[in-house]
């Protein structure tokens, strides 16, 4: 019998199966929430490690301007400028590397390439992007380095060039995907239209494409900041880890990640040294979500706009 | 033939504007072989460096020496502990999120809100997720350094991976498959269950591949939390801590001293052996996906 519209008998049941989907439901919801749950966790445990020190004993000014980083002198100086200064140093090169490559990849692969070309181009980035980053630092300590030493005549090898060059070719190929993404963004319709005027391929790319995937394209460049800022590993090894302002990218530098990384293992649990690694990390949080958030923010924009 | 002249024929501006293109593409042609050369160059130099002493009983053998000699057998055994852990924690909870954001979200806040912290916890830096890890996993939950810690750490990392892995093969599979279901009065979740799941089921298991290949590689996460430079026998459970291949490569490149040349290279290149196996396998995986998708 067919039920009387608007009536939900023998429609409705609350049998085994509905109750499984409702189980379902909450668990998979509760998986996705999971996500939000685990970089409220990151804050807040991070926080709650330093969170004492920083807010008792730590001078941020200090921190963000002293030029020494002595914390285990006496008494000890936790001055990070020369971690901020060799930062920004080695995230500079990385993208004066990364920037150049990644684009004219991007666009070769999203515009020109064709076929299997194309295929073997992107499996070859996805294998760049495999390499874990201890393999990188191995290459720049036994490969870069004496390389770098010959041909600039160093001293030392291990320098802002040699992380910089390994961070910028770790960036390249995430920036490269999300440079081809953005001008896969951009409609064909577009390009159909100055084709229609007359306008060769590279006149479209540089007229049309580009301006358009703008947004995208800086929202990669964005992110590739994010990646080599935050690398740990390839850094410590390959940088030198001189505790002092690089003037020059022949200059060893240290990075703040790679300070906690090699400083973590020596600091008593809990004492003001161990403490200010954890701010330390909460900066490097602080800067990558934000990095996150405006790269979000530029390709959402742009998507709301067109 | 002359006659007069085509109206279609190229004026000298446009062939200009040709041969431009055509250098601009030879440019750009160049620059992206440039990307092929640290990838070609890092495998040669790893196989003709590394690859005389990548024996079996390099494999097989306890490390001497502080890994200056012997094998690396404790190592490769901790490694697959410590993926294991990892695939074990970030899979479920990966492939319940990539469920809820492809069958049943809306795009409202709590949606955009969970696309983006899966993007931060990508974004995060390595060093950060061992920071958390200290704090969540060896002190607050009370694991102690261990397997079960550095495995959990690993995988708050690498669950974006299986996410985005996931949610992809899911929204791959057609509306029209749902609606069938739906219409023969099935659940949503007999439908997720019956028809959703086994049809992105290559899908999944690229996420799984891709969080063996990140997680073997990690170092930073897994230094603080359950690495240790030394353990000659392999572990026995998860709260035991253990060697790590990515971890001895960090120490016998850095902190061991007299280590001949070709070890770092020999333990170098088996790390890449595996995360590059790794990688064909979901590369292959996807291309069969795509062959074998017919709707």
């Amino acid at each position: 019998m067919v039920p009387a519209p608007g009536s939900h008998q023998g429609l409705d049941r609350l049998d085994g199966a509905w109750w499984r989907d409702w189980a379902a439901r909450v668990l998979v919801s509760l998986g996705g929430i999971s996500a939000i749950l685990f970089i409220v966790a990151i804050i807040v445990f991070i926080a709650s490690q330093g969170l004492e020190f920083a807010w008792n004993r730590l001078s941020w000014a200090e921190l963000l301007t002293g030029a020494r980083w002595e914390p285990t002198a006496n008494p000890p100086r936790y001055g990070a400028w020369p971690l901020l200064a060799g930062t920004a140093w080695i995230t500079a090169v990385a993208m004066l590397v990364a920037v150049p490559l990644s684009f004219a990849a991007a666009i070769y692969i999203g515009e020109f390439a064709t076929g299997s070309r194309r295929e073997w181009l992107k499996v070859t980035i996805e294998t760049l992007a495999a390499i874990p980053s201890v393999v990188w630092g191995v290459i720049g300590l036994q490969v870069l380095n004496p390389l770098i030493q010959q041909w600039f005549d160093t001293p030392v090898g291990l320098n802002v060039l040699n992380a910089g060059v390994i961070l910028g070719l770790m960036a390249a190929p995430i920036m490269t995907t999300l440079a081809e993404d953005a001008l896969k963004a951009v409609p064909d319709t577009y390009r159909e239209a100055a084709e229609a005027l007359g306008a060769t391929r590279w006149q479209v790319i540089w007229r049309v494409v580009l301006p358009h995937a703008r947004p995208g394209l800086s929202a990669s460049v964005l992110l590739g900041i994010g990646r080599a800022f935050g690398e740990t590993i390839a850094v410590l090894m390959a940088s030198g880890h001189r505790l002092l302002p690089p003037t020059s990218v022949f200059d060893s530098a240290a990075t703040i990640t790679a300070t906690i990384a090699a400083e973590l293992g020596e600091a008593a649990v809990d004492s003001d040294h161990y403490q200010v690694l954890f701010v330390l990390g909460l900066v490097l949080f602080a800067i990558t979500f934000s990095i996150n958030l405006l790269a979000d923010g530029l390709v959402r924009g742009r998507r709301r706009r067109a | 033939m002359s006659g007069p002249p085509s109206p279609f024929a190229a004026t000298a501006v446009e062939r200009r504007q040709l041969s431009v293109q055509q250098l601009v593409r030879l440019l750009l042609a160049c620059v992206t072989t440039l990307l092929l050369v640290p990838v070609l160059g890092i495998l040669a130099v790893l196989v003709v460096e590394g690859g005389p002493g990548l024996t079996w009983s390099f494999l097989t053998e306890k490390p001497q020496r502080l890994g200056a000699a012997g094998g690396i057998w404790p190592a490769l055994v901790g490694t697959v502990w410590l993926t294991a852990t990892a695939l074990l924690v970030a899979l479920p909870l990966g492939v319940a999120a990539a469920i809820y954001l492809s069958e049943y979200a809306r795009d409202n806040r709590l949606t955009r809100a969970i696309n983006l912290a899966i993007v931060n916890l990508a974004g995060v830096p390595s060093i950060v997720h061992a920071l958390f890890g200290v704090g969540a996993f060896v002190h607050f939950l009370r694991f102690g350094e261990s397997i079960l810690a550095a495995g959990c750490t690993l995988a708050v990392m690498t669950m974006p991976v299986v996410i985005v892995a996931t949610r992809e093969s899911l929204q791959a599979v057609p509306k029209a498959f749902r609606d069938a279901c739906w219409s023969l009065g099935a659940t949503r979740w007999q439908t997720i269950r019956h028809i959703v799941l086994p049809n992105s089921i290559s899908g999944i298991l690229t996420g799984v591949i891709l969080v063996v290949s990140r997680a073997v590689g990690e170092t930073a996460p897994i230094m603080f939390t359950g690495a240790v430079f030394l353990r000659l026998v392999p572990p026995e459970s998860v709260f035991d801590r253990t060697m790590a291949l990515s971890f001895h490569l960090y120490t016998v490149s850095t902190q061991v001293t007299d280590v001949p040349r070709h070890v770092p290279f020999s333990v170098a290149l088996t790390l890449i052996l595996v995360v590059l196996t790794m990688n064909s396998l979901s590369i292959w995986f996807r291309m069969r996906l795509r062959a074998r998708k017919k709707w």
